[in-house]
């Protein structure tokens, strides 16, 4: 009798999971998408030209009619306006998912979901993750590919750099003094107020931001030391704040000063009218973000299209207008396309830029492993 | 099997046709997740291996799964004790009692406010920046956010323990309104006095659902995760925020195997609990049989 029972209800189960999963899985999708008029395959095209042209393109990306996005905060870079720029101008719709996500769930994402057609188009990566995974993204060159110097691109255009920033100090001026290099941050005033966005063992912003610190006291991207002792010495004199500072946390004044990437400071200054950013004098540490293509994206051609809308000099302002610095900036600047009004809103940036080649980042991430816990725990 | 026999398997079929919805979601929700966190365990690079289970021994890991047995284990006690107080308490005002509906309502709510949101409500009222914390500052001159330790494992149990006990109020009460007045009035009728009764009828009666409700919190709080998410942003104390870390690090990456392992950590130990809970029930329950 039980046993009975059992199997009856064992086999009803199987069969209703079964059906569940079916139900819950979307319809399979033939990945690299129509030919286009070359007779280049969608998923294959590596730039404009493989669609006979923009119009092609734009053409091909319409048939899809959607892209699917992941991990893009409206806040972030502006990101919620490029993305309704982008469906307004071409009448695509635009899924964004999960728009908090990590740069390393992008990257979940597209496997768990290959050959869906939920499975993300596009990828907007920080660096480690980024490099860590090129084999997935599909080589594709935007027209202003060649505005784009060598080193914020894979020369495939496998992925290239979108907008990136400097680590800045953020305060509230209101609340803290005035500040102008990072050995301010140890007086007393500053007592319980110093929050870093993260542990930079886990976060890529607080690992920027522990890098700036250090060069800031005589370290460099080979030695991330110094930026860990004076962490250490910011504990022992009370002034870290280990809370992850957020939008809400920043306008309720429980962190007052927040070490982030410029344009997320730049951004709270808009709802915070007290809230400065100063990027330290000589410490200019620069971080940008990796763009690429999904090799499977289930919309090749509106993936695609949404590269070429990024670099285009619309895309580029909106980056700009979000407080985020756009890779061709530089070449808009010279062309006289770029939006004067948000690029002079930007920080001052003093002395040259340092930038953190991958294996500097594994060494001091090694380094940060070993000695970060004991140094603010 | 004859005519019978299929007749009897259809109405066994039909019978379980009701409880479906509820396989499935224990299918999609319990055991294919269970599955794939044990797989995920042992299965690396097209074989298994023991290297990912390995892990769990190292420092970080046995410190994380140490802490949140800590955490867990103190604040399903002090739960467990003060919501026990606290309902036996509410029991003792009558059914139509403001005070009571007040309370029940209020535990009601509490029990679910947790995650971000709670974090939050600590973190601005007795943080380093926080209002209180400021308020005791400037009038009091002491210093209530001391040396941080809000935002560390005491900071943690103090806010799971804010959650736990409406919840074990919730839970618990019911077995306190199934204590009936006439058993009282029996046992002091054969001549046993109050602590007696306590000892000898009160307390055994209610123990198979005081230590379930314990276990209730313990689970509660060995799960939790958004409100530590919230709270601690240095390092991974508990194993729910080492799980985060190995699944989204952005700095140290390829961890994801070991995520699956510590998931498969958490299972045993809830296993574990669950089991030794049973065998205390079957202990402390023997006499009602």
């Amino acid at each position: 009798m039980t046993s009975l029972r059992l199997t009856a209800a064992v086999s009803a189960m199987a069969v209703l999971f079964a059906a569940g999963l079916t139900a819950c899985a979307p319809p399979e999708k033939e990945s690299t998408g129509e030919q286009t008029e070359s007779g280049v395959k969608a998923g294959e095209a590596t730039s404009a030209a493989d669609f006979g042209g923009m119009e092609g393109l734009v053409a091909a990306a319409k048939r899809e009619g959607e892209l699917n996005v992941i991990a893009l905060p409206p806040e972030w870079a502006n990101y919620g306006a490029i993305i309704k720029a982008f469906g307004d101008k071409y009448g695509i719709k635009v899924n964004s998912v999960q728009p908090d996500a990590a740069s390393q769930d992008e990257i979940n994402a597209a496997s768990q979901q290959k050959g869906k057609s939920t499975a993300p188009d596009v990828f907007d990566l920080g660096q480690s993750v980024a490099l860590a995974n090129t084999e997935l993204y599909a080589p594709y060159k935007v027209e202003p590919f060649g505005d784009v110097s060598e080193a914020f691109k894979d020369p495939d255009g496998k992925w290239v750099n979108d907008y990136g920033g400097y680590m800045s100090i953020g305060y509230d001026s209101s609340r803290a003094p005035d500040i102008t290099g990072v050995d301010d941050l140890l007086k007393p005033e500053f007592n319980g107020k110093v929050a870093l966005n993260g542990d930079p063992t886990q976060a890529g912003a607080a690992f920027s931001g522990v890098m700036m610190v250090a060069v800031s006291q005589g370290g460099s991207p080979d030695d991330i030391a110094p930026g860990v002792e004076f962490f250490r010495k910011l504990k022992g004199a009370g002034n870290f704040l280990p809370v992850d500072p957020t939008p809400a946390t920043i306008e309720s004044g429980q962190t007052p000063v927040v070490l982030d990437w410029d344009y997320l400071n730049v951004a709270e200054t808009k709802k915070l009218p007290s809230w400065k950013v100063v990027i330290p004098p000589n410490a200019a540490v620069a971080g940008y973000y990796y763009q690429a293509i999904n090799s499977d994206a289930p919309h090749p051609a509106a993936a695609r299209l949404w590269q070429e809308f990024l670099y285009g000099d619309e895309g580029q302002n909106l980056y700009l207008q979000g407080g985020a610095r756009p890779v061709r900036a530089d070449t808009m600047v010279a062309k006289g396309t770029i939006d004067r009004t948000a690029y002079d809103v930007l920080p001052p940036v003093d002395g040259g830029a340092t930038f953190v080649s991958v294996d500097q980042n594994q060494a001091a991430t090694k380094y940060l492993e070993a000695n970060w816990a004991t140094a603010v725990g | 099997m004859g005519d019978g026999g299929r007749l009897m398997l259809f109405r066994r079929l039909r019978d379980s046709i009701p409880l479906l919805p509820f396989f499935a979601v224990v299918a999609i929700f319990l055991i294919v997740p269970t599955v794939t966190v044990l797989i995920g365990a042992v299965y690396d690079e097209g074989g298994f291996s023991l290297a990912r289970v390995q892990a769990l021994f190292t420092e970080t890991a046995l410190s994380a799964l140490s802490k949140s047995v800590l955490l867990s284990g103190s604040t399903a006690l002090l739960g467990a004790i003060f919501g026990a107080l606290l309902a036996w308490l509410i029991v003792t005002r009558p059914p139509e009692s403001l005070v009571r509906r007040t309370v029940l309502s209020l535990c009601s709510v509490l029990a679910q406010f947790g995650g971000v949101a709670l974090a939050f409500a600590f973190l601005a009222t007795i943080g380093l920046n926080g209002v209180l914390t400021l308020w005791v500052q400037e009038y009091l001159g002491a210093n209530l956010a001391g040396s941080g330790w809000l935002y560390g494992l005491p900071g943690l149990i103090l806010v799971y323990t804010y959650f736990q006990i409406p919840l074990m109020v919730i839970v618990f009460l019911p077995a306190l309104e199934g204590l009936r007045e006439q058993w009282r009035e029996a046992a002091i009728s054969l001549g046993a006095s109050t602590w007696q009764y306590w000892r000898e009828v009160a307390v055994p009666l209610l123990t198979p659902a005081f230590l379930g409700s314990a276990l209730l919190l313990f689970a509660n709080a060995f799960a939790a995760y958004a409100t530590a998410a919230a709270l601690v942003s240095q390092g991974s104390p508990i194993v729910p925020l080492l799980i985060r870390s190995a699944l989204t690090s952005e700095v140290v990456l390829g961890q994801s195997g070991f995520a699956y392992a510590l998931a498969l950590e958490m299972i045993v130990v809830v296993a574990v609990v669950m089991v030794a809970y049973n065998l205390l029930v079957r202990r402390t329950a023997r006499w009602l049989r």
